[in-house]
């Protein structure tokens, strides 16, 4: 058990130091979701309430963890390194825990800005609303890492993860903009934590099969 | 031999509901395609972990015809429920309706599995994704399910109800038959479907040895 956490937290310490070399993923995604509110702003017409602001802003989320997720694999495709990942002598499911963390911590990253930035521009945050964000990351993260191997193992890569990812997000939404403005939001943070645990152990059991050659 | 037993319960609608109200009479054809759709998902998802599980290779094409059968169902469910709709409320579509709603989710979701399979080379590694993906279809009908439900009771106060909740037992009959037609329908589209599939792959096999 210490080995496979140690093989975990080795893969998503990789993630980390790579982007702080690099620099290639994070600072899109921050400016994405930043230019994003700005869009939204002007697309909303003055005069409707908070309500749709809400809507809007777990759109962003979304649209910017498709961002993040697209880049997940590239490494290790551009290195060839997943054959060497999956030959090394652990449980193949810590490959996708390692980038899940990994994807999760970026997501997290673009969500500090992102949510002072809905603060300021729209609304003042709620405690419901940024406990929803951060189970949602769980799952968008869990699921998106997984989507994001079995895109990238197609002809169409970038192009096929949101189609796959899109469908499974639609219950992130709902439960995400229910716990910001419905008036018993325990309810749907509650589903929104049924969904992390149900997908998250799904795709912890399912990674093996898509990364086997 | 299905076939004909399919067809024959099949045409055993027409006099069975005519004593009922018009726009009820496809509830008949409605609830069973919806029930078959789920049926054939859930067919679909077992084959995959089937597929999963032994590594038989057979077992993808079993997968991938019973989600193909229950696309088309789906998407039955989705012209039919809107014809519904149009008829009973005068929409011909209402985001109230979570079963519907439902069903968009996943015609959505099962396009995409279509997608994935289409832009994938075939091989083990397309017949592994696939099946995951798959099961995770299977997954996201009750989640989607209960994300359906809790967001119509709260975002949309105005919930309409069935009238199928408690029939009388002549209705229960019917339904029922209708819903085994339906059943028996998809089982002999799903042989013929996987039959073809079959030869087509066997075919393409035979010529790759002459070439």
């Amino acid at each position: 058990m210490t080995g496979y956490l140690a093989a975990v937290a080795a893969l998503a310490h990789k993630d980390l130091r790579l982007e702080l070399r690099a620099r290639d993923t994070l600072p899109a995604m921050l400016l994405f979701v930043l230019a994003t509110l700005v869009v939204f702003h002007f697309a909303l017409p003055a005069d409707v309430g908070d309500d749709p602001a809400y809507g809007l802003l777990w759109v962003a989320l979304v649209f910017t963890s498709l961002l993040g997720l697209a880049r997940a694999w590239v490494p290790e495709r551009e290195a060839g390194a997943l054959d060497g990942l999956v030959l090394a002598p652990t449980d193949r499911s810590a490959i996708w825990l390692g980038k899940t963390i990994g994807v999760a911590f970026f997501l997290v990253l673009a969500e500090v800005v992102a949510l002072p930035a809905f603060a300021l521009f729209f609304h003042p945050l709620s405690w419901e609303l940024v406990a929803a964000v951060a189970l949602a990351d769980v799952g968008i993260a869990a699921i998106g890492t997984l989507l994001a191997a079995i895109a990238a193992a197609s002809r169409a890569r970038e192009l096929l993860l949101p189609l796959l990812f899109l469908p499974l997000a639609i219950p992130v939404v709902i439960g995400g903009v229910g716990a910001s403005i419905a008036a018993n939001p325990g309810t749907f943070l509650a589903f929104l934590g049924l969904y992390d645990a149900v997908f998250a152990i799904l795709s912890w059991a399912s990674f093996e099969y898509v990364v086997t050659e | 031999m299905l076939l004909v037993g399919g067809y024959a319960l099949a045409f055993y609608w027409a006099p069975e509901d005519a004593d009922q109200g018009f726009s009820q009479k496809i509830f008949y054809l409605h609830v069973p395609i919806a029930l078959t759709a789920y049926a054939c998902f859930g067919w679909g998802a077992w084959k995959a972990l089937r597929l999963l599980w032994t590594g038989d290779r057979r077992y993808d094409l079993e997968s991938y015809t019973a989600v193909h059968m229950g696309v088309i169902f789906g998407l039955l469910t989705l012209v039919t429920g809107s014809i519904w709709a149009k008829i009973s409320w005068g929409e011909w579509w209402t985001w109230g309706e979570r079963q519907l709603v439902l069903f968009l989710i996943l015609f959505l979701f099962y396009s995409s599995y279509f997608m994935l399979r289409y832009s994938t080379e075939a091989g083990p590694r397309r017949e592994r994704n696939s099946a995951v993906y798959a099961l995770f279809g299977v997954v996201l009908i009750p989640v989607s399910f209960l994300a359906v439900r809790i967001a119509g009771t709260i975002l949309h106060p105005t919930v309409f109800t069935h009238e199928g909740a408690n029939l009388p037992w002549q209705m229960l009959v019917c339904f029922l038959i209708c819903l085994g037609g339906m059943l028996a329908l998809a089982a002999t589209l799903y042989r013929v479907e996987l039959a073809g599939k079959r030869a087509s792959v066997s075919l393409r096999e035979l010529r790759e040895l002459l070439a």
